[in-house]
């Protein structure tokens, strides 16, 4: 136990940095076993995106028209890959309020345990899960005609955003699951509010086709601008993004402010339980 | 005792949550090697002790020390010392029994293989060795408690909390965990243990201390808290409610103390000492010669609800839930429901 007593006397910031990323790290690990593990969870992150894929691709793609965006899939496959990383959040909300309310949390706290691991290791295991889901949504796509016009570095710089956009929304879940705890009030509040921000968005047809009214929401919502980028990024100018600079800054404003108000909210939330 | 030598000390701690005064006052001191056993009904406090000894609530008023480290100010240290299971349980279902308790070895900051070896070690101790490369939620209830346990001994804590460690187990598992715990605490571990049932204090703690309605109302060992009862309980019921005076009349003679009489349930019960079966004869020629009928005749240790009547002179109540405080009229909550679970009123599954 020589070691323990080095621990304590030298809690320096570096070492206090090291073990918060061990603790979170060995969620992390943890986190990933349990989805692993249940069938469900890789049917909800794996086929279900995939069906959607699929659905849209030929269900509803011959009927919608893109204009001059070009083919439908390459419209499509960025609004696909936005909207699993906005699904693909829920799971965040509950299992952290399923770690709240079953007192798992209550045992983390109670243990010399980094005070942020909790949060960050389920963060980082489904950011994790969402790229794993991105990567085969990707391959499908492929499969049905997608393609990449801007070249490989692009193309990571989409997945890159596209995780980050996730991160950013698994934070908002995160706060959801926590302030609700509990598992069917998650199921019904933690997507609901996912359905007008996906889908009134540019994710899936252009804007132009919807209201005006309608119009003025889509054009000045988070989402409208991430997919605008991943779409410039995958498959270069469309009518909705002809240049990638404003997009690209109005995501990222987005984004950062909803990690900082979201992510500090969940935070609160976490020291709160009791 | 001064402070040296104590595990727990808490002084004089207060506690609300909103208008709900789960405190009032508390005092406790356990010195090192001992076990605690703190005793009341549901709603009584206990958890509230407990989570605020293990730095998951902050005292309002008050002061508590884990092995001389204080709960708010030094709640780091005080997260290094100890243990704690409880209703809840810090086991993931689906990992197996080894994975959870390396993972939990992990974040106590212990090395892989040490991890690896600590884990193996508890799981043979625990006697989980054949299941533990099985998920944890194919485990029996009794497991699933042992294999909780063995989680919250990886730290190698010197103090440990368990809060009610057997409620909801069938008997067999109940005295199984009973012996592990007795094997711990033969090691040497600080022990502080909330329980509903004065055998399980009397089988495992050192000391005993009664809380109620958040405040201590006595405390002492077991056989100084059953003096306060007086012995053995006789317990039988009447079923004509014209005769339940007669039949306390033939029987007060058995007993130091005045026959208890719950009018509700028409039960009759009396302490009768040490005097064994010679008191069950005296009772049935008595009530015979009284020609009073009585139903369900037995003599039993006397339980929880026996201190509470010899203490409080009422009997033990839980806390009454906000639907029944709404005024829906009901069957008074007991203390522990038949099945042997915790009957307590939702508001528990929330918190825990
Ligand atoms: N988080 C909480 N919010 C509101 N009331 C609570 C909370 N925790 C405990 N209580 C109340 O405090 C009292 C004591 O609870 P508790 O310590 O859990 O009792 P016990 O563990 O002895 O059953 C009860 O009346 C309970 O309803
Ligand atoms: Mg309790």
């Amino acid at each position: 136990m020589t070691a323990q007593t080095i621990d304590i006397r030298a809690d320096t910031g570096l070492r206090r940095l090291y073990w918060a990323v061990s603790d979170a790290l060995a969620l992390t690990k943890r986190n990933l076993l349990v989805w692993w593990r249940v069938p469900a969870f890789i049917v909800f992150t794996v086929v279900q995106p995939v069906m959607f894929t699929l659905l849209f691709r030929y269900v509803f793609g011959g009927a919608i028209s893109v204009g001059d965006h070009g083919s439908y899939v390459d419209y499509l496959m960025p609004g696909i890959i936005g909207q699993t990383a906005a699904f693909g959040s829920i799971g965040t909300a509950i299992a952290l309020g399923l770690e709240a309310q079953k007192g798992i949390i209550d045992r983390f706290r109670s243990m010399p345990m980094s005070r942020s691991a909790v949060l960050a290791g389920r963060l980082i295991a489904d950011v994790g899960r969402m790229l794993v889901t991105i990567g085969i949504i990707i391959g499908v796509g492929y499969a049905v005609g997608f393609r990449f016009h801007q070249g490989v570095g692009s193309a990571i710089a989409m997945v890159a955003l596209a995780a980050l956009f996730g991160l950013a929304i698994c934070s908002v879940s995160a706060f959801i699951g926590l302030a609700i705890k509990d598992e069917e009030s998650i199921q019904a509040f933690g997507l609901i509010w996912l359905f007008p921000v996906t889908f009134v968005s540019s994710a899936f047809v252009p804007i132009q086709s919807m209201p005006g009214w309608l119009q003025a929401f889509a054009n000045n919502q988070p989402m409208t601008a991430v997919i605008n980028t991943l779409r410039y990024l995958a498959v270069g100018p469309t009518p909705g993004a002809t240049t990638l600079e404003p997009h690209l800054w109005q995501s990222l404003a987005w984004l950062f402010g909803i990690l900082v108000v979201f992510g500090s909210l969940a935070v609160r939330t976490y020291r709160r339980l009791s | 005792m001064d402070e040296e030598g104590l595990a727990i000390l808490v002084e004089d701690v207060h506690k609300s949550f909103g208008s709900v005064r789960a405190l009032r006052g508390v005092d406790l001191a356990v010195p090192r090697g001992r076990v605690l056993g703190l005793l009341g009904p549901n709603g009584a406090g206990k958890t509230t002790i407990v989570r605020i000894l293990t730095t998951l609530l902050r005292p309002d008023a008050g002061r508590a020390l884990v092995e001389g480290h204080d709960v708010v100010r030094e709640a780091d240290a005080v997260r290094r010392r100890i243990g704690l299971a409880g209703q809840a349980t810090a086991i993931q279902p689906e990992l197996t029994g080894r994975e959870n308790l390396e993972i939990i070895g992990r974040l106590y900051h212990l090395p892989r293989r040490v991890a690896r070896d600590r884990a193996a070690e508890l799981l043979a101790a625990f006697d989980l060795e054949e299941a533990a490369d099985r998920p944890a939620k194919t485990y029996s209830g009794g497991m699933t408690r042992r294999l909780d346990l063995a989680a919250s001994l990886v730290g190698e804590p010197k103090v440990l909390f368990l809060d009610e460690p057997t409620t909801g187990l069938d008997p067999r598992s109940r005295i199984a965990m009973w012996q592990i715990i007795k094997r711990l605490v033969a090691s040497g571990t600080t022990l502080l243990l909330t329980t509903q049932y004065l055998d399980e204090a009397d089988e495992l703690a050192d000391e005993i201390v009664v809380i109620d309605h958040g405040k201590v109302i006595a405390a002492g060992t077991a056989a100084e808290l059953k003096d306060r009862v007086g012995g053995d309980v006789l317990e039988f019921t009447v079923p004509d409610g014209q005769q339940l005076a007669a039949a306390v009349a033939a029987v007060a003679p058995l007993s130091e103390s005045e026959p208890h009489v719950d009018r509700e349930t028409q039960q009759i019960s009396l302490a009768v000492g040490s005097r064994g079966s010679a008191a069950l004869l005296e009772a049935v020629r008595a009530l015979d010669a009284a020609g009073v009928t009585i139903e369900g005749l037995v003599m039993r240790r006397p339980s929880l609800d026996d201190v509470f009547l010899a203490v409080t002179g009422h009997a033990a109540v839980a806390e009454p839930s906000a639907e029944e405080r709404r005024g829906r009229r009901g069957r008074r909550p007991a203390l522990v429901s038949d099945d042997g679970t915790d009957s307590s009123h939702s508001g528990d599954q929330r918190r825990n």
